[in-house]
């Protein structure tokens, strides 16, 4: 069994000292009362600060990460997370700030976000920004029920919207939690949106489009502004999915394109860590007819040069977490944007767009490109002349655990069989995407030769493949305290 | 022009496009039309580290933080005691840099980490089962009521007025989407109204949601509103912070459905606001309906026993527009230093840890009432580390008075509810040491005899305005 | 084998009559798409459904499909022991792997769905 930190707990031992109350103490059932005075304390560890830190430094070595290997995740981009981010975000004057202080103590942090805000309208060419979403799915719900709220606000009651069926999962739940129904659009044999598909589906009762653009396939969807005409013309709104803005940085934006609302991925384009899972955030940013519907408080600058948050906004559609987001995050992504500058973030696309086609120019012989035209910042190819040898993609990518590199996104986009999503993005070297490029070749030749060596993989992990249908039939998903005998 | 975090030279620049077979990098970006390119970026130019440490520092130092003053500002995000070992732990970037466990083989470390928070999320709260983590206390507040409604297959939300209004406001926000009916339970003297709950409460109800300690610090009538709520068929949510469940009755104790709070006291920085994370906790039964990651346990192909995520099908990346919700990232770093925090301050040190808040904030509740112009704007509640004070004058008045001693005062309640211009929502926890409590008072009985002596000589209201300033 | 004389909605739902009453579950060849069934979501006893309404859900580890009625009825039993051993609907689909019955409404809708050899049919062609 993994030992859990549950498992090694001794009673009476403690990692931290407290204080005592140094006030008059009373007798907390008076204080607290009959009814909810908890009986017995929940089953807390108990352990000394070494054991604690030797337990989960422990764990942590058990993990692939950026900073030990390279991370190709398809629609992820695990760039490089510099160390000035994490430096910056922990000085005093930002982690020890209290949303509800006043105005006039935390003027750095307004303007940090006030300044982001407008960075972020440059970059998106949608000048109106709010950075409340705490992560990118949080920032499509927020701009799913903006569209909502604004149709509503003009008398219509619209009741779909539209996704490719290339699109990341998120988009079609958000829809669905917004409340509307959700249609899929064909993509075409280029891999691209079916304009006339997208034509026979718009009508009076699509609220809007959602689209990633370059799409998940990493191809940059050409015909965008016929797309943005007919979903326009139909009284639609276009919404741009920025999961991959890391391929178009200072080359394109989303508002020239005829979006209206684009959500950002702060932990993927600007470089902050994922964490695990997070914490991300998601700011949004809009157009003028979408404007006055933005979550409040809106963060603005007085004519005295001061910051302020303004409330005063009567279409907003609300608020989506409590305070402004997730500050710590929004540092790291202004220190970011600040180190490169315009010219900076426009060499990283440059970099991104190119480590990719150079993959994909590499290993087009050994392995399928359903899509052979120029790719953006990230690829999709298929084992599927690897699959008739007997191996499938989830074993290609298992065995690249061996490697010490991290599978790429397999399985996706759906439209794709045995996908493999290559993203290598801007900040690796040309000697480890050629040793990328070699690995990947040695295993095309392995699954030729020894396909048993990759069916098994992978050898060196940790652990071996996980029985996941066991996992989900008979789910334990805690600890529990052993029951004592009695 | 090279830059710090981009590897590739000039030189293998080049190599790459020939490589690919191609002239320059024009021809890469050649599907964008040529219309939409090259405008002008408003944007600063790249800047070396030095100067980004400048500017963040000069940012940084336009603040006042809490650590440079005395600070009793709570309502939702508090400045607690953060072990050391916590920042130490949770700074490795094998945590830090690591993606979403989706690949277990690789993730061990992060997946036992949340196999062990959803392990102490479901201790303290008395649940069966508890997620990865959500995005903060309010949104799943908003994430328990969808469920709520996906459960009952109802579609209207009872939130108590009690509730801290920004999460009040999330859920609203959310529930205008499918819309979902969500309808305030009025309070009684800063607790929950029960007989409004049995009124509002019907067989359309999909949920009642409570906090507790709630908005004003006041504890409520769990028990009951959990019975009114479960005999109109109404799920019972509540609204909790953890480390109050050292001391207080575990939710599932009590008949909760679903628990939700924020854990940011759990060792994460107030951090303006962000990020701190969101917990949520149900019964078994309710588990296929629980929005987020959850982590399970399993064993290998050589049968060692491993974790990996689980129940997936219930996540928008499998059952897409069907989805429980669209959440993907989570908050998992912040559940990491939860897990550290609650491993290190464990079972012992939380009660301590709520018992020295507890106490202190009676004892400067205590000391305020007994001053002149000073009351408990709820005298027959009981509260927790939180409590409203009344004043006889403007909150923002009391405030002003201990701005000049040093002290954040609290939060006022004009911020949120009409009519309470003298109402101040004041935070106690371990970190207010006794002669911060000290100096509090100190503050206000100082304020009081030199606004005496400025009335005794007349001074017009607008100057003594002015000074106080 | 069409002893059971089972037919087929292309949605990939059987129904069998036994006593007079539907029994409902998914194809063998549904159940092989979706790999090792790992829960099935059940309707309450008593419920009325009409023909190619949504019923349920059945998930594997990395597939979900809803369930659809292939005929009109009233759910008369469901089969409890699929929470417990929802791997019968990979091994036995028409056996121990039934999901629910119904109390048909409109028998007549049998006629109009696939008999067993339409069904093989239809799947073999994609």
């Amino acid at each position: 069994m993994p030992t859990l930190i549950f498992d090694q707990s001794i009673p009476g031992r403690r990692g931290v000292t407290i204080p005592a109350s140094g006030v008059p103490e009373r007798d907390l059932l008076e204080l607290l009362g009959p009814e909810l005075l908890r009986q017995s304390p929940p089953e807390l560890p108990e352990q000394s600060e070494l054991e604690v830190v030797r337990h989960y430094t422990r764990l942590s070595q058990l993990n692939h990460s950026i900073d030990t290997g390279f991370y190709p995740l398809g629609s992820c981009t695990m760039k490089y997370n510099p160390k000035v981010n994490e430096a910056v975000a922990r000085l005093p004057g930002f982690a020890d700030l209290h949303p509800y202080q006043p105005a006039e103590q935390v003027q750095g942090a307004l303007a940090l976000m006030y300044d982001l805000q407008s960075w972020l309208g440059a970059l998106t060419g949608l000048p109106h920004v709010c950075l409340q979403p705490a992560a990118g799915a949080h920032g499509e719900l927020t701009g799913i029920l903006m569209i909502k709220h604004y149709h509503r606000h003009h008398g219509n009651r619209r009741t779909k919207v539209l996704v490719p069926d290339s699109a990341h999962g998120t988009n079609p739940a958000t829809a669905a939690m917004a409340g509307f129904e959700v249609v899929t659009v064909q993509s075409n044999e280029r891999g691209l949106v079916s304009v006339a598909d997208l034509k026979a589906h718009l009508d009076d009762q699509v609220a809007a489009f959602m689209l990633t653009n370059p799409n998940t396939l990493g191809l940059f969807e050409e015909d965008i502004l016929a797309i943005s005409q007919a979903v326009h013309e139909a009284g639609a709104l276009l919404y741009y999915d920025g999961a991959n803005f890391n391929a178009i940085l200072g080359a394109v934006r989303p508002g020239d394109m005829g979006f209206d609302v684009v959500h950002q991925n702060l932990h993927k384009t600007f470089s902050t860590p994922h964490g695990g899972g997070g914490p991300g955030s998601g700011p949004v940013a809009v157009s003028e007819r979408l404007a006055p519907f933005l979550p409040v408080p809106a963060i603005v600058r007085r004519p005295d040069g001061s910051y302020a948050l303004d409330f005063e906004r009567p279409l907003a559609i609300g608020r989506m977490k409590a305070f402004f987001g997730n500050f710590g995050v929004l540092a790291r992504a202004y220190a970011y944007i600040y180190a490169h500058g315009h010219e900076g973030l426009r060499q990283v696309s440059r970099d991104a767009v190119l480590s990719a086609n150079y993959l994909k120019a590499r290993l087009g012989d050994a392995y399928e490109v359903p899509f052979a035209q120029s790719c953006m910042h990230e690829f999709v190819m298929t084992s599927d002349r690897q699959k008739a040898q007997g191996v499938n993609t989830l074993s290609i990518a298992k065995r690249l655990i061996d490697f010490g590199i991290h599978p790429p996104t397999i399985y996706f986009p759906l439209i794709v069989h045995e996908a493999m999503m290559v993203e290598p993005t801007e900040t690796e070297s040309k000697e480890e995407l050629d040793r990328f490029v070699e690995v990947m070749l040695q295993i095309a030749d392995e699954v030729r030769d020894t396909p048993d060596l990759v069916n098994s993989a992978p050898h060196t992990a940790p652990i071996g493949r996980v029985d996941e249908v066991l996992a989900a039939r008979k789910p334990n998903v805690r600890w529990r305290k052993p029951q004592t005998a009695r | 022009m090279s830059f710090n975090y981009l590897p590739l030279t000039d030189a293998q620049r080049r190599d790459m496009l020939s490589a690919i077979g191609v002239s320059g990098m024009e021809d890469l970006f050649a599907p964008i039309p040529r219309e939409l390119r090259g405008f002008e970026l408003a944007l600063p130019s790249g800047h070396s580290e030095l100067e980004v440490q400048q500017q963040l520092n000069r940012l940084a130092a336009q603040n006042r933080p809490l650590s440079a003053q005395r600070s009793f500002v709570g309502a939702g995000a508090t400045l607690r005691f953060r072990p050391s070992a916590v920042d130490h732990v949770a700074s490795r970037s094998e945590f830090s840099t690591a993606y979403t466990p989706y690949q277990p083989e690789i993730s061990q470390g992060t997946l036992q980490v949340i196999y062990e928070f959803q392990s102490m999320i479901a201790e303290l709260t008395g649940m069966d089962v508890a997620n990865a983590s959500m995005y903060d206390g309010a949104s799943a507040a908003a994430e328990a009521a969808l469920m709520a409604c996906r459960i009952t297959h109802r579609h209207r939300i009872l939130v108590s007025e009690t509730v801290h209004p920004e999460y009040a406001e999330v859920v609203r926000t959310y529930a205008s989407g499918p819309e979902v009916a969500v309808e305030t339970v009025p309070h009684r003297d800063g607790a929950l109204d029960l007989e409004a709950v049995e009124r509002l409460l019907g067989q359309d109800c999909a949920g009642l949601l409570v906090q507790v300690p709630n908005v004003f610090g006041c504890l409520e009538a769990v028990r009951a509103a959990g019975q009114l709520a479960r005999k109109a068929g109404a799920l019972f949510v509540v609204i909790a912070d953890p480390i109050s469940l050292a001391l207080l009755e575990a939710p599932g104790a009590y008949g909760a459905d679903i628990v939700v709070g924020d854990g940011q006291g759990l060792g994460n920085p107030v951090s303006f606001g962000g990020p701190h994370l969101g917990f949520m906790a149900t019964r078994q039964e309710h588990v296929r309906q629980l929005p987020g990651r959850i982590c399970g346990m399993s064993v290998d192909t050589r049968g060692k026993p491993c974790f990996t995520l689980t129940l997936q099908a219930r996540e928008q990346h499998i059952r897409r527009e069907k989805a429980a919700s669209n959440i993907c990232s989570n908050q998992a770093l912040n559940a990491l230093v939860a897990t550290l925090y609650l491993a290190l301050v464990g079972k012992t040190g939380l009660v301590e840890l709520a018992s020295v808040s507890v106490q202190r904030a009676h004892h400067l509740a205590d000391r305020l009432v007994g001053m002149a112009g000073l009351e408990l704007a709820f005298p027959s509640q009981r509260f927790f580390n939180e409590f409203v004070l009344r004043a006889d004058r403007p909150a923002d008045r009391v405030l002003a008075e201990l701005a000049d001693r040093g002290i954040l005062g609290g939060v006022p309640l004009s911020r949120w509810y009409a009519g309470s211009e003298r109402d101040l929502l004041v935070t106690v926890t371990e970190t207010n040491s006794p002669e911060d409590l000290d100096a509090y008072l100190a503050a206000l009985s100082a304020s009081r005899r030199s606004s005496a002596q400025e009335r005794s000589v007349e001074v017009p209201a607008t100057a003594v305005d002015h000074a106080t300033v | 084998m069409n002893d059971m004389n089972l037919k087929f909605s292309k949605s990939h739902e059987y129904v069998r009559i036994e006593n007079r009453l539907a029994v409902i579950g998914i194809s063998q060849h549904a159940a092989d798409q979706m790999g090792d069934v790992v829960y099935v979501e059940l309707p309450q006893i008593g419920k009325a459904y009409s023909k190619d309404e949504e019923f349920g859900v059945v998930e594997s580890v990395k597939a979900v499909s809803s369930l659809y009625s292939p005929v009109s009825g009233t759910v008369s039993a469901v089969n409890a022991e699929l929470l417990e051993h929802p791997e019968w609907v990979n091994s036995d689909p028409y056996g121990k792997g039934w999901m629910l019955k119904l109390e048909m409404t409109s028998p007549t809708e049998l006629d109009q769905i696939l008999s067993q050899e339409q069904y093989d049919a239809e799947v073999s062609s994609h």
